[in-house]
């Protein structure tokens, strides 16, 4: 089935063209959907086969990256997008994107019924800067999301965000998460056996989790952006480097659109 | 009004001492105690890292408070009036919760300080007194003080009775002319004050404040650019020595030689030199190739070139250097966002962004600054911030620029951003039509701003501060990108028949330019404001950030605001355009401003300025004694140190350059992508492999000695960093940026002429056009005594070339061990300025020498370079600037991870080892070449300097000899930990 992709515009979210183009590298067709024209019932939801949730600083990212957005997510399109998880159609979130899904409740979704209070957030970089760099990821092999586990390989994609640290609430639930399998991607070297230290883990994240999915496997939040990774010439070091057909990251929306024509 | 304090607190200490909490205050006359706990815990904390608590404000709840642990709390929030969008977003969130009581919220930073230390000290680096308030306190007491400090940043403005005032100007004599001139800040001169009171004379009565404030704002030098419109009569006085052209090639430097032929009278710098390179570039290349190129130069907000058959691309550079030296976050912050909106002024989607900023030492004395200038670590440090914030909000990718540190930027630092938009072909209209409505787009108006346009052109003294704080503002990007995602389908649905930026000078400018040619009206009560309280003359003048002002069609309107409203941007018809070429402006019912668009764009006399040239450029005093001991290795690893060559990841990494996706080649290349890369490379349209390369060319060092030289050599410089990566030299346009001092001052009138002389002949040599360009003057302190400090003479020269096809790019980086490395260009003792007499003082043959750019040899150099770079023959290429052979050598290595074997004897010159390695000369490049594309190499480059130097090594050192003798022999790690100090 041929897959519409939503790629969710809204104030200050910046990287929904990157995405869109993503997308449509992937076999998608993407639409890019500002959220009044859903909200507001012009367009709707269902009519999609996977929603996109893209970086960039919604809101000016006031009162915490996502914050404003995931409120917004929640109150105007609550029931749609709570109807489309079910569903188990796919939601990526990127950078803001992730950040979103998480304050929103979405990612990684309820721990420990009926405890339901938030215990995992994404927070300032250890560095306690902005951080533009290239890194390594690998999937985690027990995860929920299949289309961060059919990555055949580490991908090298870009990050470019400040507050994308996960921080949990306590230990137990750095076991909930690996028990669960909602740890999707963890940020790894381009060898894969050297230690893993600042600068490889951009923001200190505990784990080295860089993704996360739900316990349904089909919401997906990911602080790097492989979307900025789908052309040969993206790679940082295309010029001294066998030549490459196509970015890494394009394999993670191949993945994804392919999970959604399933459906 | 029922008040309330929120107070948010980390869960786990900071690492610092000083511990930070977040506060808000709330109020509304409908607000209770459920909403706020609703709105703390949903909106306001993050549970997992944040704790957070809930109080009414009033004094009971304040000394119930537990007591924190602290020696001393500062508070920190922005003075009422100043945009405050943490708390705005407050008031957002809590509407879009259903709370919709929440009528004011403000946002806080409390620190908590060890014992220890001076809290007004502390106090004075955390905030700008200018545009932030602080309250410092002891735990467990000063509860009156914190309760009036919440009241006074929770009151409403006060409102006044609007009133337009005339100003007393056909009784005045050339005094009070002058007095009325300097107490407005109206940087008016005695001549331009006489022309206003004329012009009212006429008409028989005095003009009101708000017309006199218009006629500044038309005619001031950021506006109007009087000094590059002014008659200069250019004579030299000798005392020192001219630098002169190679002999034989007279014809390539006819400027130099028409100001040798000084006195000369020139009627205006910006049509003598510059306007005249790119018409007569322009006519050289209609004689060969009918394809459209140059769309637009010094006419629209940006230069535009056409790109593809479908897409034009526009570039903009711009200074914001007064406000970044008193608020240097939000000088810096507002700078980008108003170079991004002159590119919106095009009709253009901005793709890239550009930063060049100079600032003082950083390790200046605290002791030695001036009053009222901050410590330029400070500046630094907030005008990265500043550009980081807007650049990446935006979602542009910032991926060209350089950091400069002189002793001269001091009391001005210097910010120059820049932006480079994308659009359609055929997409911006420029034709207003009489009757189309005045709308204003975007955010709305407040006190923030005013005079900002008069401001930029007076100089900085210790009390400008408390005088024109006014002129400073804080950004709000975005609704910024809001407004440029509604105005990108406004173009593609054609909605506008004109458009421009609401830059310095607010609607008087954007109005009174849009109108030139045929009137407009403006009702100001229309307009959207922040806040009540503004007089008419305000609302009109004010500069708060975010808007642009559009012409549109009537038949187009409810499309428009249909078009806004669905995105949440606000968009209101404040007026329309006429056909009486008056200027008219009302609020309720009274009148602001009636002017004739003749007077206003025209009236303005004509400034003369004298510039007298003596030959006798600055330099560093030189001890004549015996050359240096020490060795060419320290001297590079000391020049690798210096801040100016030293590396700038830490900054560059602070800029999101992968936005967009279109950053072929990145600002950091190599092995482990840290080498600083000679130019950007973008891929803008991503179904099509021509590209875009980005480069800049500065060097205030040789502008000391003499701007002739320093103009040549900056243009060279900035078509090196773009030839260097893949781009075309005959496909390259260059915009100027001149940051100058007071221009009434005759000798820096004359550096500038020369400077502008030097445009011309390397512009018109190249053949590559100016396409835009921007001046900011008076760029001086002066200090309580009157002494006057001018910056360094200082142009910027950008470059923008086209990249035939990005897969051939190259980067600077070595490749292969094995490749053989080449110097193109010719070595000479030319060492005035360079970055040797910064690492050591001696006197080395040669010192006084500025660099000359031999123009034939140059263009001939770049074409050749370009051949061989696409004709897929280079695999490294790096151009030399500072530090000359040495540095470029080192730089290569670093980045590529390995090493390289080198000799200097094809090209050691008499003056010595240590002169060869760290002469600057200029249009040279070191280039790495396949050992098997050599032959085809060198007879690309036949004709041009060419020597080879040596080879790559897989062993990780630069080894250099000279003569049988090792000059320097240095590991690469060594040299990298010397480069990232």
């Amino acid at each position: 089935m041929h897959v519409r992709a939503l790629i969710l515009r809204a104030p200050g979210i910046n990287r929904d063209r990157d995405a869109a183009l993503a997308c449509e590298l992937a076999g998608a067709t993407p639409e890019r959907v500002h959220i009044n024209q859903l909200a507001g019932g012009a367009v709707r939801l269902a009519d999609y086969g996977m929603v996109l949730i893209p970086g960039g600083f919604s809101y000016g990212d006031h009162l915490g990256a996502g914050r404003l957005l995931a409120i917004d997510l929640v109150h105007r399109l609550g029931e749609a997008l709570h109807r489309f998880v079910e569903d188990g159609r796919p939601v990526i979130g990127i950078c803001n994107g992730f950040q979103v899904l998480v304050k929103a409740g979405l990612l990684p979704g309820c721990l420990a019924e009926p405890d339901c209070t938030p215990a995992v957030t994404l927070t300032d970089n250890a560095s306690e800067q902005f951080e533009c760099r290239w890194v390594t990821l690998e999937a985690n092999p027990g995860t929920r999301c299949s289309f961060a586990r059919d990555l055949t390989r580490p991908i090298e994609v870009p990050v470019a965000h400040g507050e994308g640290r996960i921080a949990l609430r306590d230990e137990a639930t750095l076991a909930l998460l690996e028990a669960q399998g909602l740890i999707a991607l963890r940020y790894t070297t381009t060898m894969g056996d050297q230690a893993i230290s600042y600068p490889a883990n951009p923001n200190g994240s505990v784990g080295h989790i860089a993704g996360l999915c739900n316990a349904q496997g089909n919401v997906l939040g990911l602080m790097p952006h492989p979307e900025n990774a789908i052309l040969p010439q993206q790679h940082p070091r295309w010029t001294r480097e066998a030549a490459r057909d196509e970015g890494d990251g394009l394999q993670l929306f191949r993945n994804a659109v392919r999970y959604a024509a399933a459906l | 009004m029922a008040q309330f304090l929120v107070t948010v607190v980390p869960r786990e200490p900071t690492a610092y001492h000083e511990q930070l909490h977040l506060l808000y205050l709330l109020a509304g006359e409908a607000l209770d105690a459920a909403s706020v706990a609703r709105l703390t815990e949903e909106l306001l904390h993050d549970p997992v890292v944040q704790t957070a608590t809930w109080c009414a404000l009033d004094r009971v709840a304040l000394a119930t408070e537990p007591v924190l642990a602290a020696a001393h709390i500062i508070e920190v929030a922005y003075r009422p009036g100043v945009t405050d969008n943490e708390g705005e977003s407050v008031r957002i969130g809590a509407h879009r919760l259903g709370i919709e009581e929440v009528e004011r919220a403000r946002a806080l930073r409390r620190y908590l300080l060890p014992p220890g230390g001076d809290p007004a000290q502390r106090a004075s680096e955390l905030a700008i007194d200018l545009v932030q308030t602080t309250l410092i306190y002891q735990p467990g007491g000063a509860f009156d003080e914190r309760l009036g400090f919440y009241e006074t940043l929770l009151a409403a403005p006060t409102e006044h009775a609007l009133h337009v005032m005339a100003v007393p100007l056909l009784a005045a004599d050339d005094e009070t002319l002058l007095r009325i001139s300097r107490e407005g800040v109206l940087a008016l001169d005695l001549a331009e004050m006489r022309a206003i009171r004329d012009y009212f004379a006429h008409l028989g009565r005095d003009p009101s404040d708000g017309e006199l404030e218009t006629l500044a704002q038309t005619w001031s030098e950021h506006c109007s650019h009087k000094t590059f419109k002014a008659e200069v009569r250019y004579q030299q006085d000798l005392r020192g020595e001219i630098a002169a052209p190679p002999p034989g090639a007279s014809t390539l430097y006819p400027m130099w030689h028409e100001l040798a032929g000084a006195p000369v009278t020139i009627t205006s710098l910006i049509r003598h030199y510059l306007m005249t390179a790119t018409d007569t570039v322009l006519a050289d290349r209609a004689a060969h190739t009918n394809a459209p190129w140059v769309l637009s130069a010094f006419v629209d907000n940006a230069g535009i070139l056409a790109f593809t058959d479908e897409h034009e691309v526009s570039f903009k550079v711009e200074t914001h250097n007064h406000p970044s030296a008193l608020e240097p976050f939000g000088g810096a912050n507002t700078g980008v966002g108003g170079v991004i909106r002159d590119v919106l002024g095009v009709s253009a989607e901005p793709i890239a962004n550009t930063d060049v900023l100079c600032f003082g030492m950083p390790d200046t004395p605290p002791e030695r600054l001036q009053p009222g200038v901050l410590h330029p670590q400070r500046v630094a440090t907030g005008v990265v911030a500043g550009v980081r914030d807007y650049g990446n909000k935006l979602g542009i990718p910032t991926v060209n620029g350089a950091v400069l540190f002189d002793p001269g930027y001091t009391a001005n630092p210097l910010v120059y951003a820049g932006t480079v938009g994308l659009a359609p072909r055929g997409y911006h209209p420029r034709q207003v039509a009489p009757g189309d409505a005045v709308v204003v787009l975007g955010g709305r108006t407040g006190r923030d701003g005013i005079h900002g346009a008069t401001f930029s052109s007076i100089e900085l003294t210790h009390d400008t501060a408390t005088t024109v704080g006014s002129a400073v503002q804080i950004g709000d990007p975005i609704t910024e990108k809001n407004m440029l995602d509604v105005l990108l389908q406004a173009r593609d649905r054609r909605l506008y028949s004109a458009i421009t930026d609401c830059g310095a000078g607010g609607l008087s400018s954007a109005v009174g330019e849009m109108g030139a040619e045929c009137g407009a009206t403006v009702e100001l009560s229309r307009v959207p404001l922040k806040y009540a309280g503004l007089q008419p003359w305000e609302v009109w003048l004010s500069e708060a950030q975010e808007r642009m002002v559009l012409a549109v069609p009537h038949a187009n309107l409810d499309e428009f605001l249909a078009l806004c409203a669905a995105e949440d941007v606000e968009a209101t018809v404040i007026g329309q355009f006429t056909n009486d070429k008056h200027l008219r402006v009302t609020h309720s019912g009274l009148n602001v401003v009636d002017l004739t668009m003749d007077f206003l764009h025209d009236g303005r006399p004509q400034r003369i300025l004298e510039a007298r040239w003596s030959g006798e450029g600055k330099t560093a005093p030189l001890p004549a004694t015996a050359p240096s001991d020490q060795s060419a290795g320290d001297l590079l690893m000391a020049l690798l140190a210096h801040p100016n060559i030293a590396s700038k990841e830490a900054i560059v990494r602070t800029y999101d350059h992968e936005v967009r996706g279109a950053t072929v080649i990145k600002p950091l290349v190599g092995a482990q992508m840290d080498g600083p890369g000679n130019a950007a490379v973008l891929q803008p349209v991503p179904t099509t492999t021509r590209g875009l390369a980005l480069g800049c060319g500065i060097n205030p060092r040789y502008g000391y000695i003499d701007p002739y030289w320093m103009a040549l050599a900056v243009v060279d410089e900035a078509l090196r960093n773009v030839v260097a990566v893949g781009g075309d030299p005959a496909q390259t346009a260059i915009l100027d940026n001149f940051c100058w001092g007071d221009p009434r001052q005759p000798d820096r009138m004359a550096g500038l002429v020369r400077a502008t002389a030097g445009c011309y002949d390397a512009a018109v040599a190249f053949g590559t056009p100016f396409i835009s360009g921007k001046d900011s003057l008076n760029n001086e302190y002066r200090d309580a005594e009157g002494n006057r400090v001018a910056i360094p003479p200082t142009l910027l020269v950008s470059a923008l070339a086209f990249v035939p096809d990005v897969r051939h790019c190259v980067t600077m980086d070595l490749k292969h061990p094995g490749n053989a490395l080449y110097l193109v260009g010719t070595t000479q003792a030319e060492l005035g300025g360079s970055h040797l007499g910064l690492v050591d003082a001696h006197a080395y043959p040669g010192s006084t020498q500025v660099p000359r750019v031999d123009l034939e040899t140059a263009r001939t150099t770049f074409k050749a370079m370009h051949a061989a770079i696409k004709g897929g023959l280079v695999a490294a290429c790096h151009d030399l600037s500072e530090g000359g052979l040495g540095v470029a050598a080192a730089e290569m290595v670093i980045a590529g991870q390995l090493g390289l074997d080198l000799t200097l004897d094809p090209i050691l010159l008499p003056e010595g080892v240590v002169v060869t390695l760290y002469s600057e000369s200029p249009s040279r490049f070191l280039i790495e070449v396949p050992v098997e594309e050599r032959e085809a190499f060198e007879d690309t480059l036949r004709g041009v300097p060419l020597v080879r130097l040596g080879r790559v090594t897989v062993e990780p050192h630069l080894r250099i000899e000279a003569e049988g003798a090792s000059v320097l022999d240095l590991p690469v790690e060594a040299l990298r930990t010397a480069w990232k100090r």
